[in-house]
C-alpha cells in the first residue's frame, strides 16, 4: 500500500544536498573575497563575474545533458569555435543579416551535435571517442574555413551589442547587466524546463540510469540519444555566438580547454559522471564557483597559473565531498 | 555442535527509508549449519554482510569466540576467519581459477615483483585435493559453468582457513547433482568444525543440510528452530507472518478461442529452430524446458530485442514486422525479463518514473511536456491496484524488495496497455509471500483478457498456472501440452527429447 505521507527524506542524503553544499561554497567564496578585497565587492566586478560565466555556463548546460545521459562530450569547445566562425562567415564574409548569422551559428552547433549523436547512438562509437573525433574535426574546420584568420564584426556593431549591450540597463540604469548574462539565465531556464518537464529530460535520466532497460521499455534509444547530443551541440552553438559577439570576432584558434571547464562546472554542481542524476541549477552554481574563484584570485593578485591549480583542487574536492555524502 | 563461534546481539542497521535490521541477534556454533530464511528484504543478507565486514552496523555487538570485535572491512573479516560467498559471484572472468583464488596474495619469489603462477597453481591443486573438488587451476573462469564458478568461490573462501563460512543462496543456480556435490562439501566442512551460515530460498533443502533454522521478517528475528522440529508450512507461516494458501488457485475458465499472437517458423541461429505456436486471448501459456532450451530467445525475438533470421509473427491475424522493442510495444507486447535490475528497471529513478517508462506518450501535453498530474494519478492507481509496498511514488525502485520491483515492472506494462505479456521467470528471486501474490496477479490478468506467456524453470509453477504448456529443447518446440495432459513426467519427457547431449551447463527444473 502506498503510504500517502511522503517518506521524510533525510536531507543529508538527498540529491538536493550537493546543490546546497555547492551553493553554500559559492556564498562563502563571495563573502570571503568581499572581505579580502574592496575591489572585489563592487557592482562592476560582480557584473564582470556574471559576464565571465556566460560562455562557460551555456556550454556546461549542454554538457549536463550529455553527462546525465551517461556520456561525455569533449567537442564542446571546438564546436563552439566552429559555430563562432560560421557566424562570422555568414555575417561578415557573406554579408547576411545578423539574425541569419546567429541562427547559422546555432545550427552549426546543433548539426555537429547531431552528427556526434548519430555516431554514438547508431554506429555505437563510445562517446569519448566520437566526441574526441568531433573535437579535432571542428577544430580543423574552424581553421580551414577562417583561413587561420580571425573574422571581425566591425561592420555590424549590432552583433556585439546583442551580447554586450544592456537591455536591462536601458530600463533600469542602475542595473547595467550585459545581455549575455540574461541570455545565460534564459538558456539555463530553458535547459531546466527541458530536463525536468519534458520527455527528452525524462529519457535523458533513463538512458543514464539504465540504457538497456530503457530500450526494452520500447523507447527509441537511437533517436533520444541523438537528441541529447544535438541539444548539447545547440548550446555549444549558442556559446559560439556569444563568444563571437563578446570578442567582436570569431577567433579560430580559440576553444581548446573550454570543454574541460564545462565538465568541471557540471561536476562541481553535483552531476554524477556515471550518469542518471544531476541538475541544471547545480551546473549553474558550479560555473559561478569557477568564475568567482578565478576573478577573486586575480583581484588578490594570485598568478593565473595558480588559479588553474586551485580550480583543479576544487573539482577534486567537490567530487570527494559528494562521495563522502553518499558513503554514509 | 558445541563451541559458540559467533554471537551477534542487538544489531541495528538503517538504510535511507528502510529500517533494515531491528535489534537482531544471531548465534553460530562450530560444526553446525545454521540456515537463515526469510522473505526478500527480511534482512538476512544485510545481517550477514555486517558479519562479513561489508556493511557497518549502526548499533549492537559482535562477539567472536567470546571476544567482542569491530569488523570494519572484508579483509579484516577474512583475517578473523570469516568468509562470505555472495549471491552474485565475484570472480574475475579473464583470470584463471588459481589466479582468482589467490587474488591479492599471490605467491611471489623473494625480492621479485613477478607473480609465481606455478606455485599458485600448485597451491590451488592442493586445495582442491583437500576439498575433493574437480577443478583445473589453469582454466579461465569465464569458460566454467556457473556451478563450477561457485565451486571456485567456495575454494577461495576456504583457502583463508575460515572458521566461519557464509553462503548467500549458494544453490540458486545449481542443478540437483551439483547441489548434492555442494552439500557433501558442506557436510565435510561441518565435520571439520567450520560454522556455516546458509541463506536460502529453497526450503526443501533445509531438511537435508541445516541443523538450525532462523527465520527473519522485516528486519526482525522471528524464531530459531531445530531442524527436526520444523516443517515447511511452519517456516513459511513464520516467514510471512500470515497464512499462505499453498494450494493451487483454480485455473480460470478456458480462454476464448481468439488467437492474439501467432508465430510461424521463427529461426535465429542455433538458438531457435522452426518455432511455431499460438497464444489465445486470456490464456496463460507456459514455456517449460531446461536452461538453454531457447525459451528466453523466443521471448526476446518476439519482443524485438534480438533479431530473427526468418519467420512470421501475426498479431490478431495481421502479419507484423517487429525489428525493435518499440515495435513490439506498439503492437501491445510487453516483456518482463528474469533479470529485472538489468533489463526491467531504471533503478536510480523512482516508482512513478518506472511505471510510466513504457507509455510516456500517454503522459504528454503540448507535444513534449510531461503531464505530471496525470502521471502521478495513474502511478498511484497502479501502486494501489497491484499492492506495491513503497513509502511513496518518489521512492527509488532500488530500495524496493524483489517482489515489489517485479510489481513495478508489471505496472509499467499494464500502464502501457499491453495485451500480451511475456513473463520470463516471473517469480525468480521473489519470496514465498510475494510469489503467491504474483500468481494471483497473473490469474487476474488472464481472466481480464490479457494473454500471458510464462517462461518458468519451476515445474510446480508451470503446472499450477498454465492453460497450455509449450515445451522446448535445444531451440525447438518438442511438445505443446493441454492442461489435461500436464504432469511433471510428461513435461520432462518433452524437455529432454532429442536432448541426448545434455551438457553440464544445463539446469534441470526442480
Amino acid at each position: 500500500m502506498l503510504n500517502e505521507s511522503k517518506a521524510s527524506k533525510n536531507l543529508l542524503h538527498s540529491d538536493a544536498m550537493q546543490q546546497i553544499m555547492a551553493f553554500g561554497a559559492l556564498i562563502v567564496l563571495l563573502i570571503g573575497f568581499s572581505i579580502a578585497s574592496p575591489y572585489f565587492r563592487t557592482f562592476d566586478n560582480f557584473v564582470g563575474i556574471l559576464l565571465a560565466t556566460a560562455v562557460n555556463g551555456v556550454l556546461a548546460l549542454g554538457a549536463t545533458f550529455v553527462i546525465i545521459n551517461g556520456g561525455i562530450d569533449l567537442s564542446v569547445g571546438t564546436v563552439m569555435t566552429l559555430s563562432a566562425v560560421m557566424s562570422g562567415v555568414f555575417i561578415t564574409n557573406l554579408g547576411l543579416p545578423i539574425p541569419v548569422g546567429i541562427i547559422g551559428g546555432l545550427l552549426t552547433g546543433s548539426l555537429a551535435g547531431f552528427i556526434t549523436g548519430n555516431m554514438i547512438s547508431r554506429m555505437k562509437i563510445p562517446p569519448f571517442i566520437a566526441t574526441l573525433g568531433m573535437l579535432y574535426i571542428a577544430k580543423g574546420l574552424s581553421l580551414v574555413i577562417s583561413d587561420l584568420r580571425p573574422i571581425y564584426f566591425n561592420d555590424t556593431p549590432m552583433f556585439r551589442e546583442m551580447a554586450m549591450g544592456s537591455v536591462l540597463g536601458n530600463i533600469i540604469p542602475a542595473l547595467r547587466v550585459p545581455n549575455a548574462v540574461l541570455i545565460l539565465f534564459a538558456a539555463a531556464i530553458f535547459a531546466h524546463v527541458i530536463l525536468t518537464r519534458t520527455i527528452l529530460g525524462r529519457y535523458t535520466f533513463a538512458l543514464g540510469s539504465n540504457e538497456e532497460a530503457t530500450r526494452l521499455s520500447g523507447v527509441n534509444v537511437v533517436v533520444w540519444k541523438t537528441a541529447v547530443y544535438t541539444l548539447a551541440g545547440f548550446f555549444s552553438g549558442l556559446g559560439g555566438v556569444l563568444i563571437a559577439a563578446r570578442l567582436n570576432s570569431a577567433q579560430p584558434a580559440l576553444g581548446a580547454g573550454y570543454e574541460l571547464d564545462a565538465i568541471a562546472a557540471v561536476v562541481i554542481g553535483g552531476t554524477s559522471l556515471s550518469g542518471g542524476e544531476g541538475s541544471i541549477l547545480g551546473t549553474i552554481i558550479g560555473a559561478f564557483i569557477i568564475s568567482t574563484l578565478t576573478n577573486g584570485l586575480r583581484i588578490l593578485s594570485v598568478p593565473q597559473e595558480w588559479q588553474i591549480v586551485v580550480t583543479g583542487c576544487i573539482v577534486i574536492l567537490a567530487v570527494y565531498l559528494d562521495i563522502l555524502r553518499r558513503r554514509r | 555442535m558445541d563451541e559458540v563461534l559467533v554471537q551477534m546481539e542487538g544489531i541495528d542497521k538503517r538504510f535511507p527509508g528502510v529500517h533494515a535490521l531491528d535489534q537482531c541477534h544471531f548465534e553460530l556454533r562450530s560444526g553446525e549449519v545454521h540456515a537463515l530464511v526469510g522473505e526478500n528484504g527480511a534482512g538476512k543478507s544485510t545481517l550477514m554482510k555486517i558479519l562479513g565486514g561489508i556493511y557497518h552496523k549502526d548499533a549492537g555487538h559482535v562477539y567472536l569466540e567470546g571476544q567482542e570485535v569491530e569488523i570494519v572491512n572484508t579483509r579484516q573479516a577474512q583475517d578473523l576467519g570469516i568468509s562470505m560467498i555472495h549471491q552474485e559471484l565475484n570472480l574475475m572472468p579473464h583470470l584463471t581459477v588459481a589466479q582468482n583464488i589467490f587474488f591479492g596474495r599471490e605467491p611471489r619469489a623473494k625480492f621479485s615483483f613477478v607473480v609465481d603462477d606455478k606455485t599458485t597453481n600448485q597451491q590451488a591443486e592442493h586445495l582442491f585435493e583437500k576439498l575433493s573438488l574437480q577443478l583445473d587451476p589453469n582454466t579461465k573462469v569465464a569458460d566454467l559453468t556457473v556451478a563450477k564458478q561457485q565451486m571456485v568461490e567456495i575454494a577461495k573462501a576456504l583457502s583463508f582457513n575460515s572458521k566461519i563460512l557464509i553462503m548467500d543462496e549458494p544453490t540458486a543456480a545449481l542443478t540437483d547433482t551439483e547441489i548434492n556435490d555442494l552439500f557433501s562439501i558442506i557436510k565435510q566442512l561441518r565435520q571439520n568444525g567450520v560454522g556455516i551460515v546458509h541463506i536460502s530460498h529453497r526450503l526443501e533443502e533445509l531438511k537435508l543440510i541445516a541443523d538450525r533454522i532462523t527465520v527473519m521478517r522485516d528486519g526482525k528475528m522471528i524464531d530459531t528452530l531445530m531442524t527436526e522440529n520444523a516443517n515447511i508450512d511452519k517456516i513459511i507461516s513464520l516467514m510471512v507472518g500470515r497464512i499462505i494458501y499453498e494450494s493451487a488457485p483454480e485455473i480460470p475458465e478456458n480462454p476464448s478461442e481468439e488467437i492474439v499472437l501467432e508465430v510461424r517458423n521463427l529461426n535465429r541461429g542455433k538458438a531457435l529452430q522452426d518455432v511455431s505456436f499460438s497464444l489465445m486471448k486470456g490464456e496463460i501459456l507456459g514455456f517449460a524446458g531446461l536452461m538453454g532450451a531457447g525459451r528466453t530467445d523466443v521471448a526476446r525475438t518476439i519482443f524485438g530485442a534480438d533479431k530473427l533470421d526468418s519467420g512470421e509473427i501475426y498479431i490478431k491475424g495481421q502479419q507484423v514486422q517487429i525489428n525493435k522493442p518499440k515495435d513490439a510495444v506498439v503492437y501491445g507486447i510487453g516483456y518482463l525479463s528474469e533479470d529485472r535490475k538489468r533489463y526491467g528497471l531504471t533503478l536510480g529513478m523512482d516508482v512513478q518514473d518506472n511505471i510510466a517508462m513504457a507509455s510516456m506518450k500517454n503522459f504528454l501535453r503540448w507535444l513534449a511536456f510531461v503531464d505530471f498530474k496525470k502521471e502521478t494519478s495513474v502511478a498511484r492507481e497502479m501502486v494501489n491496484a497491484l499492492n506495491i509496498k513503497t513509502p511513496s511514488l518518489e521512492q527509488k525502485v532500488n530500495f524496493l524488495s524483489g517482489g515489489n520491483q517485479q510489481k513495478v515492472v508489471i505496472g509499467k506494462w499494464l500502464t502501457a496497455d499491453t495485451d500480451i505479456l511475456i513473463f520470463d521467470e516471473p517469480t525468480r528471486g521473489i519470496d514465498v509471500g510475494a510469489k503467491s501474490e504474483i500468481y494471483k496477479l497473473l490469474n487476474d490478468l488472464a481472466s481480464s483478457g490479457k494473454s500471458i506467456i510464462m517462461i518458468s524453470s519451476e515445474l510446480p509453477e508451470i503446472l499450477r498456472m498454465s492453460h497450455r504448456v509449450v515445451v522446448m529443447c535445444e531451440g525447438r518446440i518438442t511438445g505443446i501440452l493441454d492442461a489435461n495432459e500436464l504432469t511433471q513426467e510428461s513435461i520432462m519427457t518433452y524437455a529432454t527429447m532429442r536432448g541426448s547431449m545434455v551438457g553440464e551447463n544445463v539446469r534441470m527444473p526442480i
